[in-house]
Order: C-alpha cells, then structure tokens, then sequence
C-alpha cells in the first residue's frame, strides 16, 4: 500500500451526508479510467468494484504490479471495449487504495482515522462517486455495472438516481444482505479483531498491521467464493509437494496451501479496516428496507435498461436471490433481460474467464449502444 | 415461419405492451419490434437461446413459462404470445389461464394435429406422423401435448374464453376460421392462430 500517491484522485468538495448521521467533505476519491470519453459525452460506463477491488479494473495495477480485477472483462475488444466506451471505476469510500478511509490521515491527531472513521454503507458509497459525473462532465451514463458488492452498488445508483444511467448491469448480487452473508463477513471481523496487532483499530499502518487476522479473513471469505465442484476438481485431496501425510499441521493438503498463500498476498494489497469498514457497508446493504420491504418501489421512477446476471455454482450471492430483482423489476414492467450463466466456477465467475458470461455483456453492451443511438435517446 | 410473424404481428396494435413466451432466438421479437412496439418482453428457458436474445439487446428472461409467469402483474401486458409452445407444457391449461391473467389478451399459435397429412400418416403408416411442422419421432419429441384447432377450440368455448380471431395458416394461405367452417379448416391447416380473452 506504499506509493498511494501515484494513484489519480478527484477532492470531493460538496459535503457528503452519511447514513451514520455524520457528514464529511473535502475528501479524497481515487479513480482511474480506461478507452476515451468521445464527444457527444455518452460513452461513459461506471463500474463499481467488489469488496476487495480497486479501481485499476484494467492492465496492470501499478501499486501490486498485478493484473487488474476484471482484466477479463475491461480492455480492447473486450466485454467492456475500450475502444468503444469509456470506463471509469473509483475505488470506494472506506477502501485503501487512495480513497477517503480508515487509514486516510486523521487531521486532529496525524494518525490514520482508524476505527474512528464513521461507519459507512453502500448509500454512501454510491452518493460518493456520483461526483465523479460532475468531474468528467458526464449528464447520463451509458451504464453502471459491477459484480457482487459492485452489483449492490448498481441497484442503489440505479434507486438514488434513476435518470443518470441508460443500462444497468448488476451481476452476482443481491438487493439485502442475507444472514449468511452477514455471518460469513462477521466471521472474517472476528478474524481481524482477534489479531492482537489490531488494538481496537488503531494499528499504525505498514508497521504492526493485523495481518493474522487478515489472512484468516481472506482465507474464509475465498471458500466462499467458490464452489464444491470446482474447489473438488482443482484439489480433491492432493498433496502439496510431498507423497505422503506429514502427520503434523503443515499444509499437507494443496488446497491448504493455496489457502495459505492466498491470505498471505491479501495482506500486502489490504488494510485490515478497510477490510471491517467494507464488509460492514455490505451487511448493512438492504434497498428493501428503505420502501418498506417493496423492491419495485426503489427502481419505480427509473426507465432504465436492467441486465441481471447469476451464476449456477454462486451459492454466496446465489441465483433466487438475484432472480428477486428480476421480479421486483418486472411487476414494474420495466426493461429487464436476465440469465443465468452456467459454471462451476462459484461466485467469482464474474472475475474470471467465463466465456459466455464475457460474450454475451460484449454484445449486449454493443447491440444497445448501437440501438439506444440509432433511436437518438 | 415469417407468414406466421405477420399473421401475430397483425393482430397487434401499434404501441401496446406485449410479452412473447418461449421466444427462441428473438426472431419475433425483433420483428414486432421493426413493425409494430417497441415494448416488447420475451421469456425463454433455453440458455443458450437467452444468450442469443440477450447479445442482441433483447429484454429477455431466463425462464419457464409454468413457473415463472407468476412473477407478472395481473394484466400487465395487452398481449401474451404464445407461438407453437402450447403442446409442450406439462400442464396446456394452466399456462393458458396465467396466459389470460398476465394479459388482456392472448395470442396462442398451434401446430394443429387434425391436418390432413398427419392423419393420413397414422392411418396408412399407423405410425406417430413425422410432418414439417412435426418434425420429431415419437421418443424424442418436446411435445406432451398435441392438440387439434377443433380441440382447442372446444377447449375455449367450454371455459368461456372468447376467440376474437382464429385464423388459419395453410403453406403460405391465410385465411378464417368460423364456426361454420371449423371442420374443413381443422383439415387443411397447418397452424391455427387465435387471439383470445377472459
């Protein structure tokens, strides 16, 4: 999390009421953009990260000299082609990767806000980034999309500003977080709390960070994340790097191992609050609750063009609960296409190389680009 | 079959909502929407034909018309259409009735089992009639429940759905069907198309 300040970001001026009752302002947004906005300005697609990401959605993200998140997905030619639209993505309000957070600086004390930073919710994370439009200029959006805590993020820009995106594109998602979500995500807090380096919050950044507990999280949050039949398939019961049972507690199994491993490189790209502050947003995310347990009524004044998407193996973010929205959609009679994609690949399907998932947003994207333009709306 | 297209096409008014079941590839959709709405709705339960719908922009749900009706408001289509999918439903009568819930109307195409050739075939062969518009063998057909224009239009008028229009589709010959000339065109048709109401 070092050279934050290669990262390009906007200052949000314009005081941002949270739903904690607290209010900020002059805080920082960190963005990054991929393909150009064309003339006409209606381009634009915005896509929302999950949990984990950031906003290098695309190439190689200069801070972890990884790949970006959905580098399958945004690029030439790609689902998201860049030689057609222009895609924005900011990293979200709590994040840790320049974004206003827990580890921003605290004026008051010098110190990273830590647990003193407000809580936040996926209102406010939307409400956030609507300043991004402001910056680019940009009255309508061709389309919001993101996948799972990004697809929750979709369903509340659509409901918070119904006139600002023509598509919408929630994937793998859901429109209230479910016990088991909630539990799954209250299981990786208690990993982190647990870390005795977290002291209550206010670990100093990159020195004596909770990163146990951290990984423990990311460990539990990364089964979740993918199916029976593919982890059975990927793994079974081999061994890693040795023939036989070691008879001890060191990862004997490869599925152990790759556990393991992928805990420990979580923690070189992830802050342990950020980690609390995000899940948090997330289990607090019910658009249900706000119109009285009515779905339709969040997206009644929207005339937006909705495309849902699950996954047949995401038992996280599972396909009935996506299939909701298809209903609170349709008894709106609103413009609304869904499929459910067919893969073992659990719910990170949306990250990965799923062809039919890929080709079929890269000409739904194309097609109605093309008709919504023709039609001159 | 395009005659077909243009046969349901003209039994729609212009800027009504429709709602097209089993809608395949789009094929209908799309041509509905060049001709006569721009809101039109589709359901379909293959996947890959989904796929195909979706990559063209279609509004399209993944679904199964015997389940999944259930999510539409009452009346909340001027048109359901139903084209040459009735006779694979476990149940035909249920899905006409949710057919009539969801819209004011409906419009249902069927192969009609009472054509000539079909009962030629089974009386000369006295085997299961494989026809164009039937193109599959007994064990592998899609098929549960074939019916005849005469049938289904019994099956209206004793649970007093009214027809407003029954047509018949004959090659590339449109012509009525009328209470008088039921027998004849249940002999010659190909398909019959009606449009109905409860």
């Amino acid at each position: 999390m070092n050279n934050l300040d290669k990262v390009k970001s906007i200052i949000v001026n314009k005081p941002l009421k949270l739903d904690c009752g607290k209010e900020i302002s002059n805080f920082p947004l960190a963005y990054e953009t991929y393909g150009k906005l064309n003339e006409k300005k209606d381009n634009a697609i915005l896509v929302f990260h999950a949990l984990t990401g950031d906003q290098f959605a695309s190439g190689k993200n200069p801070i972890t000299n990884k790949e970006g998140w959905w580098n399958y997905a945004v690029g030439p030619n790609k689902a998201f082609d860049t030689n057609k639209f222009f895609i924005i993505c900011a990293n979200v309000l709590g994040g840790c990767m320049g974004s206003y957070g827990p580890g921003s600086i605290d004026p008051n004390t010098n110190k990273a806000f830590g647990t003193n930073f407000p809580v936040i919710t996926i209102n406010d994370m939307v409400n956030a980034q609507y300043n991004i439009l402001d910056f680019f200029n940009i009255e309508k959006l061709f389309a919001v999309a993101g996948g799972s805590m990004g697809g929750m993020q979709v369903l509340q820009f659509v409901s918070n500003f119904p006139d600002k995106t023509k598509v919408a594109l929630p994937i793998a998602c859901t429109a209230s977080h479910s016990a088991q979500n909630i539990a799954f995500n209250e299981l990786g807090r208690q990993a982190i709390m647990s870390d005795s380096n977290w002291n209550d919050g206010l670990y100093e950044t990159n020195k004596d960070n909770p990163d146990k507990g951290l990984a423990v999280a990311r460990m539990a949050a990364h089964i979740t994340y993918l199916s029976k039949k593919g982890l059975q398939e990927k793994f079974g019961r081999k061994l890693q790097e040795r023939t036989d049972l070691k008879f001890g507690f060191d990862a004997d199994f490869q599925i152990e191992s790759y556990l393991r491993y992928q805990g420990s490189v979580f923690v070189d790209r992830f802050d342990a609050n950020s980690y609390l502050y995000i899940t948090r947003a997330m289990d607090y995310f019910d658009l249900t609750k706000k119109f009285n347990g009515n779905l339709s009524k969040a997206f009644e004044k929207t005339k937006t063009k909705f495309f849902i998407i699950s996954f047949t193996s995401d038992w996280l973010y599972p396909t009935s609960e996506n299939k909701d929205i298809v209903i609170a959609l349709n008894a709106l009679g609103a413009d609304v296409g869904f499929i459910e994609i067919k893969t073992d690949k659990g719910h990170d399907s949306f990250l990965l190389d799923v062809p039919d998932f890929l080709n079929t947003i890269k000409n739904y994207l194309n097609t109605t680009y093309f008709k919504l333009n023709e039609k001159g709306i | 079959m395009k005659k077909e297209f243009k046969v349901i096409s003209d039994l729609i008014e212009e800027k009504s909502r429709a709602l097209d079941i089993g809608c395949g590839d789009g094929n209908l959709m799309e041509y509905l929407l060049q001709n006569k709405t721009k809101d039109i709705r589709g359901l379909e339960i293959s996947k890959e034909k989904v796929q195909k719908c979706l990559s063209k922009g279609l509004a399209v749900i993944e679904g199964n018309a015997e389940n999944d009706l259930k999510q539409f408001p009452n009346k909340s289509f001027d048109y359901v259409i139903l084209s040459q999918t009735l006779q694979a439903f476990l149940s035909p009568e249920n899905v006409i009735n949710e057919l009539l819930r969801v819209g004011n109307r409906a419009i249902v195409t069927i192969p009609n089992f009472g054509h000539w050739k079909v009962r030629i075939d089974l009386l000369t062969k006295g085997t299961m009639p494989v026809t164009k518009n039937l193109p599959n063998e007994w064990f592998n057909t899609p098929n549960l429940h074939m019916c005849t224009i005469l049938d289904f239009y019994n099956f209206c008028k004793k649970r007093n759905i009214k027809i407003f229009k029954s047509l018949s589709l004959n090659g590339e010959k449109i012509s009525d069907i009328s209470q008088s000339n039921l027998k004849f065109k249940n002999l010659i048709s190909e398909l019959g198309i009606f449009l109905i109401e409860k």
